[in-house]
């Protein structure tokens, strides 16, 4: 059986990445997700030397900007997934991407730790119900981000039940909006 | 922030977020997430739903050395310290980017009737543009080939279907056959992105099409 990633314990190690440079740190994530984001890569059609290349990539970035992690709205997989799908539409598709406005108070020094510790478990919660899906449900959405499916498929993609983390993030997010006012 | 009705579907977050949406539509999606704090929440759990995707993939042994290559990139690359994104005029960051500027940079050419526009660059997938249209003003009606996604940056303009005001977004499909009348009061400024020509249902803007090259 698979071992469960400690989510809370992979924030734990940004941050200390982030305020000691903690190499230690770094290599137990590189050595966990590395791997991981080698297969994604492959999985979307970049070839083994391409994405070996692109995860090596992807990681040194996570160590740059460590700082712009913001465990109440990702997890650490979530925010690999995110430079590793931005590093993809950079280099395997010569693409741009138009990326949203920050939001104007960044992440704050000291979240929330009941935020955090809510947002890792719903995120945690989300996985379960995705492996959980019965198989061709299941190889739809990974197939969206594989870069696979149409405008239609992923429209039926969506329809599909996958639990739902929407609450958390959207109180963290009126709750700052609402204090930076 | 102002009351936003009208927001992205779900087909349009779940592509933008796995990557795959043309150029044109996601450069209206950050647009408009960039203005509305409801599907900037919704874009962060399809994001999540990538971050699984990834979490249960069967890992691929990277190369002997990635490791010592990895830090020393980190300690010698140059991958730049991204700056701050937040904009302080009229149009998001993501629309200056291809603006090249704010809204006093916008090159607009006149196409008949009062209504101005700009034609932005992106990749061939979908084309993309700002629409002038002076308060009071229709656009020619027509039906779509394909999808229409327009976003109302200022004023407010109104079809068949409903009013969409600063901020909404309309998502107009091959079923939608429409003729947006810009609100009175204020000149109506939308961004809209189309990954097939437009149907017009009249002969001038049909003649005229391919000079407006919508
Ligand atoms: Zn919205
Ligand atoms: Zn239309």
């Amino acid at each position: 059986p698979r071992k469960k990633p400690d989510r809370m314990a992979w924030v734990n190690h940004l941050a200390s990445i982030r305020d000691q440079k903690d190499r230690s740190a770094f290599a137990e994530v590189f050595t966990h997700f590395a791997p991981r984001v080698k297969a994604f890569l492959m999985k979307s059609g970049a070839n083994p030397d391409m994405a070996e290349e692109v995860a090596q990539d992807v990681m040194a970035t996570l160590w740059r900007k460590a700082h712009l992690f913001d465990p109440t709205k990702a997890s650490v997989s979530t925010w690999i997934f995110t430079i590793a799908r931005n590093r993809r539409i950079d280099m395997l598709r010569k693409q741009r991407r138009p990326e949203p406005e920050d939001l104007t108070w960044g992440p704050e020094a000291e979240p929330d730790q009941a935020d955090v510790l809510a947002l890792q478990q719903d995120c945690a919660k989300l996985g379960e119900a995705l492996a959980a899906l019965p198989e061709k449900q299941r190889d739809l959405i990974v197939r969206a981000y594989y870069g696979e499916l149409t405008h239609s498929e992923i429209a039926e993609a969506t329809g599909l039940p996958l639990g739902t983390i929407k609450s958390r993030i959207r109180l963290a997010l009126n709750r700052l909006r609402h204090q930076m006012k | 922030m102002t009351e936003i009705k009208h927001h992205l579907t779900d087909a349009l977050l779940m592509a933008y977020s796995a990557g795959t949406l043309p150029e044109g539509f996601s450069l209206v999606v950050a647009t408009h997430i960039s203005l509305c704090d409801e599907c900037r929440a919704r874009m962060h759990e399809f994001d999540a739903v990538g971050g699984a995707v990834v979490d249960e993939q069967a890992p691929v042994a990277m190369s002997d050395h990635s490791l010592a290559t990895t830090l020393d990139l980190i300690e010698n690359g140059d991958i730049p310290a991204p700056a701050s994104r937040i904009s302080s005029g009229h149009f998001p960051t993501p629309l200056q980017d291809y603006v090249g500027g704010d809204l006093d940079a916008v090159r607009w050419r006149r196409v008949g009737g009062g209504v101005r526009q700009a034609i932005l660059k992106v990749d061939e997938s979908a084309s993309v543009r700002l629409l002038h249209i002076p308060a009071g003003v229709a656009v020619p009606d027509h039906g779509h080939r394909g999808t229409e996604l327009t976003l109302v940056l200022q004023g407010a303009f109104s079809d068949e279907t409903d009013r969409f005001g600063k901020g909404d977004i309309e998502v107009a499909t091959q079923d939608l056959n429409h003729q947006p009348i810009a609100e009175m009061g204020q000149d109506c400024i939308c961004l809209a992105a189309t990954d097939a020509p437009l149907r017009f249902n009249s002969l001038i803007p049909r003649l005229l099409q391919p000079f407006l090259k919508i």
